[in-house]
């Protein structure tokens, strides 16, 4: 079947997202563009004759290089060379959307406008004469409505009908004027005199960008023989008005655009007063917004939470009653490795990642509800005055709130942020939010080493110390990695809206689809690595670790005892070893390193781990034994230093995962992963020595 | 003046804006150019900015309404 690739560009909250979905339906791939934080999508529509490629590019409000979006999105229309360009416009708020027409007339690619939510248009008393505006810009303009499927049908055949044409069918070009049009033409045809000339169609486009003084276009020609005529244009532009270049080009279009709506659209639509100003009285007022911000957050929570646990206990149920059923086609006692893989390393690891599924899946339902109204733009609204005091954006409050729940589910709600720095700030110090995994670890160690009425407080000092830190980086990142990168505040509210059940469960669905996929990929790999970590090699009968006592090899051991031998002698108890000179300094042994080296699958692991080195069969949070064993081999301070450690250091398993998947690559993960190792160490050193110093070494 | 000293409900005219090239094209491209027509939906006391301009809202941080002369 022959296909066309057709790219769907338009400004955000333009419904370019709900469209895609009506056109596509299920058959969608979501990824990241290689090396960027932005989200990649592309699905199929089946059409007798063709198949339709279809690439939602980010949303954009025009062609700049303000941002990576912006960047992405232009690099495929110049690069990519879609056959059909679909530009999504925002009928009830025309004027602002054509900006970015205005730009893709530019680009020699065949064209389509769409005048999505025509009905709001309407409702509006806007009357938009679809011909007139086809005519003056030379392309179809279909007019749809994306949420209900209306003019789905009408903008197919437009888009087939202008893939047809072969070229000849290229929309109209603006006419910027008699200041702007010279200087043009004679940089289109400097630009074609250069030995490796960008293609015909988008000379002017490279044209109006040196004209504008575009940072990438300038580079990409600073060495050509074009960077002297636009250098001439752009400031020869700046001394004959009293603004620069980039702004007369800018105002040109605007010029452009309000002839165009002043033919075509009657009527105008009223400012204010609308059901989105009466909401916004209330959810961006200065008292009550903050408010209603935490009221709705907690609603979201309990709903993933009362909901999730009753659907996570039947998740947890089957994944165990798997085990079960697997385990039975061994003989009981049995040691086969088969048997160990399958239940200690795919099903230990794996499953323990897919009770979560549920909740992951009601959460991300609750972000798509409330992005898709846009309340999300109101809470960064309310949230920024707190959040700019840490240079943090304020959409940024809502993934690290999640981050107290779990890591994972809190950096792929990054994706609401708009900027790559905050993205990667966020990202990076998540980690740093103490996740419900830890818990089972402070659960266990807290009343291990510290009496009752202290172990409120450092509950909550462990929990305050890590949200500074996660500050604390997030300032340091920017003054640092992300410097010069600020972007400022600097969004658009966009109009309440009801969001359609296709794009929640679409939004629901691949975000689910993505989580399965890393569990199925990267944490079995991962989950398989640390099994064999901690099984092999197998210990001799009679072998005792180092520094203990030989048992006869006629003793037959405990089981705990014997487990514990097993893990000293593994590779995990050898590394732990080997690290024992890092260990040290923080008042630890091998047995932490060990028990550390487990934990990576998931933070809680470490208790299950401690256990074993231990040799403490069975041992959970809430194990006397184990906290007894622990008592007599480390003092307080210890305790505290390996609380703080756990806190800080090594995200787990997942977490590397969905950061590399999230930011685009190993690069950013690693450094998460040993930077907070790095500090932890650090912390704990510091906390270890000068607490020894002061003599809280002891008992 | 500034834009940050409009007070809530008020209308201006936008004149210019001072700030680097790349932010002056992102104002641009959501309608904030010299000559544009604007409203100040909400001034936030010393949090963001909401004005309207083109029938949309566009909320902006208190530095910038600094950097945008009105009258």
């Amino acid at each position: 079947m022959p296909s066309i690739t057709v790219a769907l560009a338009g400004n955000p909250n333009s419904g370019k997202t709900t469209l895609f979905n009506r056109l596509t339906g299920a058959r969608q791939r979501v990824g990241n563009y290689p090396g960027v934080t932005v989200e990649w999508k592309e699905g199929v529509r089946k059409t007798p004759d063709l198949d339709l490629h279809f690439v939602d590019l980010p949303g954009t409000y025009s062609l700049t290089a303000y941002s990576e979006e912006e960047l992405v999105a232009r690099d495929y229309l110049l690069g990519g060379r879609p056959d059909v360009v679909v530009d999504v416009v925002d009928a009830s708020n025309l004027e602002r959307n054509l900006y970015l027409t205005t730009e893709l007339l530019e680009l020699g690619l065949p064209l389509v406008v769409v005048l999505n939510m025509s009905d709001v248009a309407a409702q509006k008393g806007l009357r938009i004469d679809t011909r007139r505006l086809a005519a003056r810009l030379g392309c179809p303009v279909v007019p749809v409505v994306g949420s209900r499927g209306h003019g789905i049908d009408e903008l197919l055949a437009s888009v087939l009908d202008v893939a047809s044409r072969n070229g000849d069918g290229l929309p109209r070009r603006v006419d910027f004027g008699a200041q702007i049009e010279p200087h043009v033409a004679a940089l289109v045809s400097t630009l074609g005199d250069l030995d490796a000339p960008p293609p015909e169609g988008q000379r002017r486009w490279y044209a109006l960008k040196l004209i504008e003084r575009d940072e990438k276009v300038l580079a990409q020609l600073e060495a050509t023989l074009v960077a002297g005529p636009a250098a001439a244009a752009a400031s020869d532009l700046d001394l004959e008005g009293d603004d620069s270049s980039d702004i007369i080009v800018s105002r040109q279009r605007y010029a452009f655009i309000h002839q165009l709506c002043r033919t075509a659209v009657k009527g105008r639509a009223a400012a204010g007063g609308d059901l989105t100003d009466r909401i916004d009285r209330w959810a961006l007022h200065p008292v009550w917004g903050v408010p209603i911000f935490l009221a709705l957050m907690f609603g979201a929570f309990h709903l993933t939470f009362s909901l999730g646990a009753p659907l996570m206990n039947l998740m947890e149920a089957g994944i165990g009653r798997l085990a079960a059923g697997l385990a039975s086609l061994w003989p009981v006692g049995s040691e086969s490795p088969l048997r160990s893989l399958l239940l200690d390393g795919v099903i230990g690891g794996v499953g323990g990642v897919l009770v979560f599924l549920p909740n992951i899946v009601l959460l991300f339902l609750c972000i798509a509800l409330l992005e898709g109204s846009g309340y999300m733009a109101r809470a960064a609204f309310v949230m920024d005055r707190f959040m700019n005091r840490v240079g943090l954006h304020g959409k940024s409050f809502i993934p690290l709130l999640i981050g107290f729940g779990c890591t994972v589910p809190a950096i792929m709600a990054t994706r609401t942020l708009e900027t790559r720095r905050d993205r990667l700030v966020t990202m990076l110090v998540l980690p740093l939010m103490s996740c419900g995994a830890r818990l089972p670890i402070y659960s266990l160690l807290i009343p291990a080493f510290f009496p009752q009425r202290w172990q409120g407080p450092v509950l909550w000092v462990i929990y305050v110390t890590g949200i500074v830190l996660a500050l604390l980086g997030a300032r340091l990142l920017q003054k640092s990695l992300f410097r010069g990168e600020a972007t400022p505040f600097l969004m658009e509210l966009p109009p309440y809206r009801m969001p359609t059940p296709t794009s929640l469960l679409v939004q629901m669905s691949t975000r689910a689809w993505l989580y399965l996929k890393k569990a199925g990929t990267v944490i079995l790999g991962v989950s398989i690595i640390l099994w064999a970590l901690t099984s092999y090699p197998k210990a001799p009968a009679g072998w005792t670790p180092p520094g203990e006592a030989p048992s006869p090899a006629t003793t037959t051991l405990d089981q705990g005892t014997a487990a514990a031998h097993a893990m000293a002698y593994s590779v995990a108890g050898r590394l732990g070893r080997a690290l024992e000179p890092i260990l040290r300094p923080m008042g630890m042994d091998w047995r932490i390193g060990t028990a550390l080296i487990g934990a990576f699958a998931a933070k809680e692991v470490f208790v299950a781990q401690m256990g074993i080195v231990f040799a403490v069969a069975d041992a959970d949070e809430t194990s006397e034994a184990l906290r007894t064993r622990l008592r007599q081999a480390y003092s307080p301070l210890v305790g505290f230093c390996i609380i703080l450690f756990c806190l800080v250091a090594t995200p787990c398993m997942s977490t590397v995962a969905v950061t590399r998947q999230e930011s685009g690559g190993w690069r950013w993960a690693m450094l998460q992963f040993w930077g907070l190792t790095a500090l932890a160490w650090v912390l704990a050193v510091a906390v270890f020595q000068v607490g020894t110093l002061l003599g809280l070494g002891g008992a | 003046m500034p834009l940050a000293m409009l007070q809530q409900g008020h209308r201006a005219i936008l004149r210019s804006v001072s700030g680097g090239r790349r932010l002056r094209g992102r104002l641009a491209a959501l309608g904030l150019i010299p000559g544009a027509e604007i409203m100040v939906l909400r001034n936030g006391g010393g949090g963001p900015f909401v004005v309207a301009v083109n029938n949309a809202r566009i909320c902006l941080g208190r530095g910038m309404a600094m950097q945008i002369e009105v009258d």
